[in-house]
């Protein structure tokens, strides 16, 4: 809050360089049309439709409680956990509604994988950690999960650290190199959309900063879409944005470019400018 | 040793050094006595107790010249020169076994249930709430129970199984109350993550949460089976022995039991029979100490994983 003005100038400079992106033709591969989302009487997300595309960075932002966690999860369908929670509306991966009742969230969730907020990792051994998903999903025996395992932390920058201590506690690692690891389990069972729910807002700055650049070359091979309240990070790192606003609606979806140099939407401008949230 | 600071420094510190607290003081020290003396009732008559039986048990060495090889190699016997505890020992062995694959399997699946899949409803917290009033029935009604349900009413008879069936019953409570606890220690964090990579909710049962809380959940297991080890009650009910002159061999076999050949030898009128249940009551003691050890060790050799996984 107190370095409102900085922000602003930091954005305007950073969205320079994401301008090559611009003129780009990517498939979508998630979709949302006319999504409502109910916990209990509270409606949590309202009429949001978006289309995601693939291979992108797509990063969503907005003031807290305004249903941006919300809407990832609906993508993988944790929200299934909660039982108060009740989705209404459509939402399209690779052109099939997930709530679909021939849609296993099991199925689906193996094809979009999730990081957390905080670090979570197994008690387990890092190899362990990383060979979770595949092991899970049967695929330990059809791939050589040495290769896999190696080929998961390397994506996820860590390999160069760890190589040496597979064996290891997972929780033995820092803060920062936990996350990594996290995202290595994630990517493992080589899924199509990865999902991060704030996944810097529990590190520090210097780790913060190693997993903003991973999340762009993660982008070359998976559908990134990351929930944030940093908005200088939505800037650097994301393609797409989405904002958005209180009462669970989705006010502007644009290039990262255009939300941040010329939105449509004036409670957008405000908000980006720090006038609002 | 210092006095000529303390001398200099005497005008300066007046006003902390000359404070009469003496009456105060002698308050904290009765208080602090009365503390000492209540936390050491236990102590104490852990001591007698100890003390007595010791004394009791080298008595029997001595005047009836008991030997440490008959006592344990010997089945039960009415001629106390005789009698021996091996086939109470060997009976407690079962029971124990039996007892432990009965209240794993209970209480671990019911933990798992009332945890990981029962709606949050006021039927669960029913439930949830009367295990405490389950674990407070007393131990000579689960005995009555089993009698009637098993022994008689199922036709098993007065057999180890129906012992073990009747002592699973006193303290699954116990056991279902330290694995809830231990279950829901797991931080929901791991459960979300195992579900976020594909992991079905057996999976991440089996996986993730199970062996996070196996420790929490063997030290209830042992805190439990170290109780029912020690009981007398439902075993009289279910028909055990009071001497039993052969060894049992399997489930389907009459018994007798530690506590019960203890309990029969103190009631007899011979001498020598209460040298015998002092010399049994070291056994049995031996046995709990040794189970409290290893209930330790276990919560001691995890509690460093399970504080680190405290996400």
């Amino acid at each position: 809050m107190s370095t409102q003005d900085d922000t602003h100038k930091l954005i305007s400079t950073e969205v320079q360089v994401d301008e090559q992106t611009h003129e780009d033709t990517a498939e979508t591969v998630v979709s949302a049309e006319k999504l409502n989302v109910y916990y209990g009487e509270e409606k949590a997300l309202s009429d949001v439709s978006a289309e995601i595309p693939e291979r992108r960075v797509t990063a969503i932002i907005g003031p807290s409680g305004c249903g941006k966690s919300t809407f990832l999860r609906s993508i993988n369908r944790m929200n299934d956990r909660i039982s108060m929670c009740q989705v209404e509306g459509t939402l399209r991966f690779n052109g099939k509604n997930v709530y679909d009742d021939d849609v296993d969230p099991v199925a689906l969730r193996r094809r979009i994988g999730q990081v957390f907020q905080s670090p979570n990792p197994f008690p387990k051994s890092i190899y362990d950690n990383v060979a979770y998903g595949l092991r899970v999903q049967g695929k330990a025996d059809k791939v050589d999960l040495d290769k896999q395992v190696e080929r998961a932390l390397k994506q996820a920058a860590l390999w160069d650290e760890v190589k040496d201590q597979l064996d290891s506690s997972g929780l033995d690692l820092s803060g920062g190199q936990q996350q990594r690891l996290c995202i290595a389990r994630a990517i493992a069972p080589d899924p199509e959309v990865i999902l991060m729910d704030e996944p810097t807002s529990a590190l520090d700055p210097v780790a913060a900063a190693k997993i903003e650049d991973l999340i762009e070359d993660l982008a070359q091979n998976y559908t990134v879409i990351i929930v944030t309240h940093n908005m200088q990070q939505a800037a650097r790192i994301s393609d797409k944005t989405a904002v958005f606003l209180t009462g669970g609606k989705l006010v502007e979806f644009d290039d990262t470019a255009t939300i941040f140099e010329d939105p449509e939407d004036q409670r957008v401008e405000d908000y980006i400018t720090g006038k609002f949230g | 040793m210092s006095t000529d600071t303390e001398r200099g420094s005497e005008a300066i510190g007046q006003s902390i050094t000359d404070v009469d607290l003496s009456s105060e003081k002698f308050k904290n020290r009765v208080f602090y006595a009365t503390l000492v003396a209540a936390s050491s009732f236990g102590v104490i008559m852990l001591v007698f107790l100890f003390a007595d039986i010791f004394y009791e048990g080298i008595i029997g060495q001595q005047r009836f010249g008991i030997e440490i090889s008959r006592f344990l190699g010997n089945t039960g016997s009415q001629t106390p020169g005789n009698a021996g505890f091996y086939s109470a020992i060997v009976a407690s062995i079962w029971l124990m076994l039996l007892t432990t694959a009965f209240i794993l399997f209970l209480g671990i699946s019911t933990a798992l249930y009332l945890v990981e899949y029962a709606p949050d409803n006021r039927t669960t917290r029913l439930i949830e709430a009367n295990l405490a009033n389950l674990a407070g029935v007393p131990s000579v009604v689960y005995g009555i129970l089993i009698l009637a349900l098993i022994v008689n009413g199922a036709g098993l008879g007065s057999v180890i199984l129906a012992g073990a069936i009747a002592l699973s019953a006193l303290v699954v409570p116990i056991v279902i109350v330290a694995s809830i606890e231990a279950i829901r220690a797991v931080p929901d964090g791991m459960r979300d993550g195992s579900a976020a990579a594909g992991a079905t909710q057996w999976q991440t049962i089996r996986r993730v949460v199970l062996p996070q809380a196996i420790p929490g959940i063997m030290t209830g297991t042992i805190l439990a089976l170290a109780r029912a080890v020690g009981e007398t009650a439902p075993l009289l009910m279910v028909g055990a022995l009071f001497t039993d002159t052969s060894v049992p061999s399997g489930p389907f076999d009459s018994f007798s039991s530690m506590p019960v050949q203890i309990y029969n030898w103190t009631y007899l009128p011979q001498r020598e029979f209460l040298a015998l249940a002092a010399m049994g009551i070291i056994v049995l003691l031996l046995v709990l100490l040794a189970m409290q050890a290893v209930a330790v060790y276990i919560r001691r050799k995890y509690e460093r994983d399970v504080s680190l996984t405290g996400v």
